[in-house]
């Protein structure tokens, strides 16, 4: 289901009393991605997926999901899956009651497939939710998410609850249903280090703006981390965006946002960047912030 | 989750080494290629299946599929639509015994090494060094004598 957009916005903005959690914030993510959205805490994570999953009104522009459809309308709910934080589920009722709710508030479901899912990772159907370990709690959600075999599926920091065990085995089952349904998947999470297996796609949230979007592959193949004598770093700061700047008195590390970086001085050196370092480096300088390359909606400007 | 050992239709079974700096896709591929070299795989064989590789690893699908391009490309292996990808072509295999001898040789050359005064990373730069040579000199240039000026980098 890789055709059209995953999540589509233009203008958005939510405003809860006199802050802003969100704004002026455009994105075209295309489907068919595993998308990471990072960002300190109060960025305006929750609010930006609260707003595609139809949970949350924007206060301005617009936010289309799975192609298209303006989201919270009845065929994007058909579409689009969600697990909240902490992987909400009615904790006095039991797993097969928790089956039944999602049956019955669900249009699409596959019923088999929870049956044989649940089954497979060897949870009992009698057990009440709250009695399942974290673990199991989450792959519930995720099975009850993936039963209506949604376009695209939403999650809300799902490995903030996890620990490291249940984390591997989520994401396993996680990329599991996304190479054999095609799914797309935007999560959330500040587990930074944990993206780079997972995540083709990264987006940073900055005090409610966007502050980077685009495909893994680019973003590590457009950035280098340039290594040379402290007094020629102005010279190689002018010539190439800088994202961080690292100097001593005799040497500097600047990280610079460069495809080829070979206009560099002669004698400095060049290395390559992961997502970790990147995605840090751009979260510890928001003002340095540069928006390589979404795809924006024509005519709008997405620069921060 | 665990995979079912035996629903796996592949002689081999990937591992990550996170700490490597290698990126993952590339890993794959290398641990294909060793694979071949070490008499893992052989002509026909199937390689892990994209779902088996993601719901053992906790990776992105793409990934996978990109390390398979990747061997593809080499000519090491063909996708077969809705099958799988097998193992098409070969690698030059060294025998057990040769490795092991040449484990051998290496480990002395180590301990002379250490006992030089080099450290690991000391070796390691050597080895890499002598490696590039090598590489060199099987293009056509033949400058293996100079691998003794290179030690002076390393010290």
């Amino acid at each position: 289901m890789s055709a059209g957009v995953a999540i589509e916005t233009a203008g958005l903005g939510k405003r809860y009393g006199r802050t802003w959690a969100l704004r002026d914030c455009s994105l075209a993510i295309p489907g068919g991605h595993v998308v990471g959205l990072v960002g300190p805490n109060g960025a305006g994570k929750t609010t930006l997926l609260s707003l595609a999953v139809g949970l949350a009104t924007p206060t301005t522009g617009q936010v289309r999901v799975a192609g298209g459809m303006p989201a919270g309308s009845a065929a994007a709910l058909d579409a689009v899956a969600f697990v909240a934080q902490e992987a909400a589920l009615y904790r006095n009722l039991s797993v097969a009651d928790m089956v039944r709710v999602g049956r019955s508030l669900n249009r699409r479901w596959d019923t088999g497939r929870v049956q044989a899912r649940l089954a497979e990772l060897g949870i009992p159907l009698k057990k009440k939710v709250g009695a399942l370990s974290g673990g199991q709690r989450s792959q519930v959600a995720l099975t009850l998410a993936l039963a209506k075999r949604p376009e695209l599926l939403i999650l809300d920091e799902p490995l903030a609850a996890l620990d490291p065990v249940a984390r591997h085995d989520f994401m396993a089952a996680l990329m599991a249903a996304v190479s054999e349904d095609g799914v797309s998947v935007v999560f959330s999470s500040h587990v930074v280090a944990e993206l780079e297996r997972v995540c083709d796609y990264v987006v940073v949230v900055h005090d409610g703006r966007i502050q980077v979007s685009g495909e893994v592959e680019e973003l590590v193949a457009g950035h280098h981390v340039l290594t040379g004598p402290a007094e020629q770093a102005d010279v190689v700061a002018q010539r190439f965006p800088v994202v961080r700047d690292r100097r001593a008195f005799a040497q500097a590390h600047l990280l610079v946002r460069a495809a080829d970086p070979s206009a560099a001085p002669p004698g400095w050196q060049r290395q390559s960047v992961g997502l970790e370092e990147l995605v840090l480096a751009y979260m510890r300088e928001p003002s340095a912030s540069v928006l390589p390359g979404p795809k924006s909606a024509p005519g709008e400007q997405v620069a921060c | 989750m665990d995979v079912d050992k035996d629903g796996s239709p592949s002689p081999i079974e990937f591992r990550l080494d996170p700490g490597s700096g290698v990126p993952t896709y590339l890993q794959l591929v290398q641990q294909v290629e060793q694979a071949l070299r070490l008499g893992y795989l052989r002509q026909g064989d199937q390689l892990p299946r994209v779902k088996d590789v993601v719901a053992g690893l906790a990776i992105n699908p793409n990934t996978v599929l990109k390390a398979y391009r990747e061997l593809e490309h080499r000519g090491l292996v063909a996708g077969r639509r809705g099958i799988g990808t097998f193992v098409e072509g070969t690698l030059d295999r060294v025998g057990l015994r040769e490795q092991t001898a040449l484990h051998k040789s290496m480990l002395a050359w180590m301990r002379t090494a250490s006992e030089a005064g080099l450290d690991e990373d000391g070796m390691a730069a050597l080895f890499t060094a002598a490696l590039h040579d090598l590489r060199q000199g099987r293009d056509g240039r033949t400058d293996e004598g100079d691998g003794g000026g290179r030690t002076g980098v390393v010290a």
